[in-house]
């Protein structure tokens, strides 16, 4: 019997407590009259369906019947409606938004199996932590570790791939065939990589990214067996990878077999293999780099001279996230949870103040016999459509924004852009919606229950009060709180941002275009014959209208490329290999110094002269000239670079250039005239961006370029275009991205507080109008009047913005690493926030105040 | 129910209710004596679950179709804890309603020779 009790639980209350009784007498009737077990237990079974179905239907009435309610009291109060509607569309969006891109980069697996064993493997040295392997390296590693299960390389392979339409510069690697399989992945189309394809000298073989596939071969299947050319060297491709694959770079859009010659490991100390592998079980990250300290230690002592110094790092897939990218998601999500908190206060408060407005309306039902749990879930029910339908809006919001946000996605993880949208992110915003619904609902709906028939009695309006208002005044102040606290964080960014941009990079960037000719190996290898492609192009567009200057160079600063980085020896002085200095070098044309507006600060620049015949000469940065002749003349001096033998004599000196980008502190800089390269020796180095400075719009030079790169080599393509104002640009984006959309969120708390001021303030002016009244009709003046309704807002909001203040400084300890320097305490900021915390106060209370100055006394106290 | 409904609007009547209003259109009856009275008209072909029988007599009640009454037809046999139900005259007005809807239907159907017409 008791069981058949709790079953009735299922019911509703109001249901159970009218017939609960009746039906348990008709169950224990039943009961009595079952005569075996097998009567009693199909008793049981259609006892469990018949109340079942009971309760669901009971369940499905009110539904019914309070969903007509309630599109009945939306049709009545629209306005209030919509108003819901939006505020949790907006919370709901935000949140969703910075949820689903913080869950993309941070918490979902990566696509491979196994992810969380996935790490990559780097030689570190002094204060470089991340470097590439030498082959010879690799394969020691590989051998002699006890920690990885299994291990795997790889290397860039940029390459014009040529044939089937105009020439395409593609990115791509070159992989060890055991690499792919080590991530668990298959192809969509074709095979991966056999040992057979990797070997020397077999013939070559190509995978294509489903982009590429679909971009070049028109998604073609027939694709498979198909030879491609790429940088004149014949290519089978062999199969296509799915459109989710990406590795190691989004932008990768072609994969290669290593096919390490037997010559590769001759050089113990030539960097240029990156390296992946696989955990074994149970072994952790910090494991592995143990394990792998001790094998560099054993190479170290094996081969002092190549691998002095040479320890190493293993750093898991998904740690490649900075710490910059890191707080700057972490900083969205917060702010979004902050937008979310005060959309359920302002929320909250819009139905408290409802609420009492339907006090009547809820004390008839009450004297009608409805019970409190029933009207609670009539209120929660209302709330909870009204929070639904914002919610929907909100994805849907949050959906169209998230192409806006791609920019903070970083680019070095290996998985899609945008991030999707699936059941997950789906399950997240469901979640915050019902939270909403439920959290906005829920005090309110008890809170009007709970007025009950009490509502009925005249004059029961003035009777609110007290601890009602002191409730929906602290959900107001809190959301001052909150949107100071957001306001002064995103002014403490966009002042960080100003920094940023203020920052000198060393160059002039605007009305300059640049764009990339990478010229294919081993068809240049020699480099008369690359001069010769360089000095037709130079010419054919300096000769252009408005052309001032152009010039080539290996690797334009901030660019993906950055160089690289070169051990110096400061005329012939030996140094402590522990202490060695460092160069970024590059080789450049003449002009290209000036077509980038670096000045020349002492000496020449790079010329014609400068051949491979004449003496080897450099151009270096005023830093460089600081850090290593702090006292003399540098002009004349001699340095030797690691790479090359031959020393380089200094022939002017150049403006720093910041070529990490503007935040980061850069290596001393050496220019080298391009002429000066040994043929086939380091073509990595060969220069491949062009830089054009233009009087007139730099963008509309491009057709001419084109043709005339076509006609110095019809199969060269051309890549990169842009800007030299955007590539800087590019360099803050994420930046900047960030500080939009928390700026958004901002106006948005801003807007929604000033809301909830006016919302509190109107609600206290019409439930005190008969007060108001007394006081006007007595003598008080509108002064008076209009202080009393302001004075009640700037106590309020005072709280609020000291609170905010508070938090904002919290925020701002957190927000460290992103200010750029700037002072967390930055007195600018914090006074802006109070100022545009008065400005909200003083916004959402003047509404109020006016109509307050305005009450009818006669009006007013007849009402009562 | 002041503003009772034309019988129409309520047809056709889910065959519960008809059943109930059945069993009630000769004296008042509890709830347990509804499922038994409805389980011999229908030769043990429906046995109504206690939730169906209450959930049905909470819309009838809502409906107008039947109340409940404090007569109890034979005190020596009555528990007083049960709820006694009586049909009321708009309950009989619309159990006719429904009779001569299924009537016409079994005309219709015999008209259509799905039914063996009556020698």
């Amino acid at each position: 019997m008791r069981a058949y009790q709790a079953l009735l639980y299922l019911c509703p209350t109001a249901f159970r407590n009218e017939y609960g009784t009746e039906m348990a007498a008709v169950f224990a009737r039943r009961s009595r009259e079952a005569s075996n077990v097998l009567t009693w237990l199909w008793l049981w079974l259609e006892t469990l369906c018949d109340v079942a179905l009971t309760a669901a239907q009971a369940h499905l009435d009110i539904l019914r019947q309070d969903l007509r309610d309630t599109f009945r009291s939306i049709r009545r109060t629209p306005v209030f409606a919509a108003t819901v509607i939006a505020v949790t569309a907006l919370g709901i969006g935000a949140t969703t938004a910075a949820f689903s891109i913080a869950d993309h980069v941070f918490l979902r697996p990566l696509p491979f199996a196994d992810s969380e064993r996935l790490v990559t493997v780097w030689q570190s040295f002094g204060e470089y932590t991340e470097m590439e392997l030498s082959p010879l390296n690799y394969r020691d590693w590989k051998r002699m570790n006890n920690v990885f299960e299994s291990m795997a390389a790889y290397r860039g392979l940029a390459a014009n791939l040529s044939g089937d339409g105009p020439p395409l510069h593609v990115e791509g690697v070159c992989v060890t065939a055991d690499l792919l399989p080590l991530l668990g992945v298959k192809p969509a189309l074709g095979r991966l990589f056999s040992n057979d394809d990797d070997r020397e000298g077999a013939s070559k073989t190509l995978i294509l990214s489903d982009t590429l596939w679909r971009s070049r071969f028109g998604a073609d299947p027939a694709v498979l067996n198909r030879k491609v050319i790429l940088d004149g060297a014949p290519y089978t491709v062999i199969g296509v990878m799915a459109p989710n694959f990406f590795f190691p770079r989004r932008d990768v859009a072609m994969w290669a077999p290593m096919q390490f010659a037997a010559e590769e490991f001759s050089d113990r100390s030539d960097y240029y293999i990156n390296v992946v592998a696989k955990l074994d079980r149970g072994v952790s990250i910090g494991q592995a780099r143990a394990g792998m300290r001790v094998v560099a230690a054993q190479l170290e002592k094996q081969f002092p001279r190549e691998n002095g110094n040479v320890s190493a790092s293993v750093i898991g897939f998904r740690d490649v996230v900075s710490q910059k990218s890191r707080v700057l998601l972490f900083a969205l999500v917060a702010a979004s949870l902050c937008l979310l908190l005060i959309a359920c206060t302002n929320l909250a408060n819009l139905l408290l103040a409802r609420g009492m407005v339907r006090r009547k309306e809820i004390a008839v039902r009450t004297a009608l016999g409805a019970g409190r749990e029933r009207l609670v879930r009539q209120l929660l029910t209302e709330s909870l459509l009204l929070a639904v339908a914002g919610g929907a809006i909100g994805v849907f919001l949050a959906v169209a924004a998230a192409p806006l946000l791609v920019q903070l996605v970083p680019s070095g993880l290996p998985i899609a852009e945008t991030p999707p949208l699936d059941v997950r992110v789906l399950a997240i915003a469901v979640a915050m919606t019902v939270l909403t619904g439920v959290g906005f609902g829920t005090l309110p709906a008890l809170r009007a229950a709970r007025a009950g028939v009490g509502g009925l009695q005249e004059g029961s309006r003035s009777g609110v009060g007290g601890r009602r208002e002191r409730l929906r005044g602290v959900l107001v102040a809190g959301q001052v709180a909150c949107s100071v606290a957001l306001l002064v964080s995103c002014g403490l960014l966009i002042r960080a941002l100003w920094r940023v941009e203020a920052t000198d990079p060393g160059f002039r960037p605007a009305g300059v275009l640049t764009l990339q000719t990478a010229l294919p190996m081993p068809k240049y290898d020699v480099t008369s014959k690359r001069t010769r492609f360089y000095d037709r192009v130079l010419e054919g567009v300096r000769t252009l209208p408005g052309v001032e200057s152009a010039g080539f160079i290996s690797f334009l600063p901030m660019s993906k490329n950055r160089g690289g980085i070169w051990t110096v020896a400061v005329d012939g002085e030996p140094r402590d290999p522990a202490h060695q200095d460092h160069a970024s070098i590059r080789f450049a044309t003449p002009g290209f110094l000036r077509t980038m507006g670096i000045p020349l600060l002492a000496g020449r620049d790079i010329s014609d002269g400068d051949t491979i015949d004449t003496l080897q000469v450099a151009v270096v940065s005023q830093s460089f000239v600081r850090r290593y002749w702090p006292q003399v003349n540098p002009l004349g001096h001699h340095f030797k670079l690691q790479f090359q033998g031959e020393e380089r004599t200094v022939v002017g000196v150049a403006g720093n250039v910041r070529v990490r980008g503007l935040e980061r502190t850069s290596e001393p800089q050496v220019y080298m005239p391009y002429k000066q390269m040994k043929d086939g020796n380091t073509t990595w180095y060969a220069p491949k961006d062009l830089a054009v400075r233009a009087a007139s719009d730099p963008a509309s030079l491009l057709p001419a370029i084109r043709q005339i790169v076509a006609a110095a080599d019809p199969e060269q393509p051309i890549s990169e275009v842009q800007t030299l104002s955007d590539l800087v640009a590019s360099d803050v984006a994420p930046r900047a991205v960030q500080v939009r959309v928390l700026g958004g969120f901002a106006l948005l708390s801003f807007l929604l507080a000033a809301l909830g001021i006016h919302g509190l303030l109107s609600f206290m002016v019409s439930t005190r109008a008969p007060e108001i009244g007394v006081r006007i009709a007595v003598g008080a003046r509108p002064s008076n009047i209009m202080g009393l309704v302001l004075g009640e807002g700037a106590v309020l909001c005072g709280i609020g913005i000291v609170a905010g203040l508070l938090m904002a400084y919290a925020a701002g300890q957190s927000l460290r690493t992103l200010l750029a320097d700037v002072n967390p305490l930055d007195p600018v900021t914090f006074l802006a926030g109070i100022l545009l915390g008065s400005l909200m106060t003083l916004g959402g209370s003047l509404l109020p105040a006016l109509r307050a100055i305005r009450v009818d006394p006669i009006v007013a106290i007849r009402a009562e | 129910m002041d503003d009772q409904p034309d019988s129409a609007a309520l047809l056709p009547l889910p065959p519960v209710t008809f059943h109930i209003l059945l069993a009630l259109a000769e004296e008042s009856r509890h709830g347990y004596a509804i499922i038994q009275d409805v389980a011999a008209r229908t030769r043990g072909e429906l046995k109504l679950g206690a939730g169906t029988l209450y959930r049905s007599i909470q819309r009838m009640l809502e409906q107008g179709l039947i109340v409940e009454t404090s007569d109890r037809p034979d005190p020596e046999l009555d528990d007083e804890r049960r709820r006694y139900y009586r049909i009321t005259l708009f309950g009989e007005q619309v159990a006719r309603a429904e009779s001569r809807r299924l009537v016409e239907l079994v005309r219709l159907a015999r008209a259509g020779g799905f039914v063996a017409r009556r020698a």
